[in-house]
């Protein structure tokens, strides 16, 4: 993605706590866009990847900011993709665009139907093409996706939109 | 699950009016996303509808308090993130062992874990016998857990791979006495502890520390409200005091800034520039 892509994308990838990752740094040295790690109450800016923290659920203000929140593991996960999917729909409504990848349980689903239903555009991640289907058949199977694409057709529909 | 429409801007707003009427709690500068998520989580596991909710808490003080518990969040950790307490053994220790006294304040904490993680640092670090760690939450029931200390097997588990993660040279389990399935903490470090209530919306100063650590209770204030509480802070800390914030929390305002010396910026360790 290119650096003037004009919009913000939030990363949240299923990961242990207590393990530095080199995630920040592989996505950073692969992308033209700036990444960062979330801290509490960050701005929203476009042109910039955020990356949720392990250990910490990311949510989203109405201020167009961060909330970090460190309750209970929603499917055995912390971060939660559902908690994060769940507060972008109430604030961001029709205007986002939500991926489900790859993963091993049924994290993502529920907040991607929600997604769906508030008008957002949803892709799930073809289950044939993912590394652990899981988690984007779990979504399909409560048809919260528009769209199931393979990752390379994933990009293009980014583009275009 | 939740859809979000679950509960509308203008509802959450009506309980926490309500809340603060009623029982006198102010949730009024508290996250909103965290907060509505956490209202909504309540409804749907007690089917209850909004009315029903207001009602409730309106007539059944047993409610509120229950309420209360499943609103805060009481999740946490002994020796949560191993590196900050390398980071205050190696930095911040040396420093608070040149003192006579040391006083320390655990603001938000809950069950207790922060505060008995500090005693056993302390306490390893030979600093046992000086110091006080004052432990304070707005939740009274959490706070007759910590003064319990005691805290299933499962749960211990998991706070000694923490432990063994910060480079300390015991074992956790030496401070505690295993029994059955549940581990107590060593009365030696209890009566170096004290919880008591107290609120940091809405109380103030009540003594002065050589170190205050709140980690993860910033991140469900809105920005305001965490300047009010900095405020609070810096006049609670003894001249050259440590702040310790959560590891993803961040001092926003540029006033507040000016006001503390980095210690280490990855694991959030201030210490009060003297006025």
């Amino acid at each position: 993605m290119d650096s003037d892509f004009g919009k913000a994308v939030i990363v949240v990838i299923h990961r242990r706590k207590n393990f530095f990752s080199e995630i920040e740094k592989l996505f950073a040295e692969n992308s033209r866009m700036l990444f960062k790690e979330i801290t509490d109450k960050e701005k929203i800016k476009p042109n910039t990847v955020y990356v949720a923290p392990a250990n910490y659920h990311t949510l989203v203000e109405k201020e167009r900011c961060f909330g970090l929140d460190v309750s209970e593991s929603v499917w055995y996960s912390k971060p939660s993709i559902d908690v994060t999917f769940e507060s972008a729909a109430d604030v961001y409504k029709q205007r986002c665009t939500a991926i489900l990848f790859s993963g091993a349980n049924q994290d993502g689903a529920d907040g991607l139907l929600t997604l769906r239903n508030t008008g957002a555009l949803t892709i799930a991640q073809d289950p044939l093409d993912a590394e652990m289907p899981q988690m984007p058949e779990a979504a399909i199977n409560i048809d919260a996706a528009e769209y199931i694409l393979r990752t390379s057709e994933i990009l293009e529909l980014i583009e275009l939109k | 699950m939740n859809d979000g429409s679950g509960l509308t801007d203008a509802q959450l707003n009506e309980l926490t009016d309500l809340v603060n009427k009623v029982h006198g709690f102010d949730f009024s500068a508290y996250s909103k996303a965290s907060l509505k998520r956490r209202v909504v989580r309540v409804m749907t596991n007690k089917s209850m509808r909004f009315y029903d909710l207001k009602h409730a808490l309106v007539n059944n003080n047993d409610f509120f308090q229950w309420f209360l518990d499943e609103i805060t969040v009481n999740v946490t950790e002994m020796f949560r993130d191993p590196d900050f307490y390398k980071a205050l053994n190696k930095q911040v220790i040396p420093y608070l062992s040149t003192y006579q006294h040391v006083k320390v304040w655990s603001a938000g904490c809950s069950s207790g874990e922060e505060v008995y993680s500090l005693a056993i640092l302390l306490n390893e670090a030979g600093l046992g016998k000086k110091s006080f760690i004052y432990g304070t939450d707005v939740n009274t029931e959490m706070l007759k857990e910590a003064r319990r200390g005691i805290y299933s097997l499962k749960k211990i588990r998991n706070y000694a791979e923490n432990y063994q993660l910060t480079g300390l040279k015991g074992t956790l389990t030496d401070h505690f006495t295993i029994m059955y399935d549940a581990a107590t903490i060593h009365n030696e470090l209890k009566n170096n502890s004290l919880f008591s209530i107290h609120s940091l919306v809405s109380d103030s100063i009540f003594n002065e520390f050589q170190m205050i650590c709140c980690r993860n209770v910033f991140i469900y204030f809105e920005t305001e409200l965490q300047e009010r509480v900095l405020e609070l802070f810096y006049n609670s800390l003894s001249p050259l005091g440590f702040l310790c914030m959560g590891t993803k929390e961040a001092i926003r305002s540029d006033r507040l800034k000016k006001k503390f010396k980095v210690i280490n910026a990855r694991e959030n360790i201030y210490q009060k520039i003297a006025d």
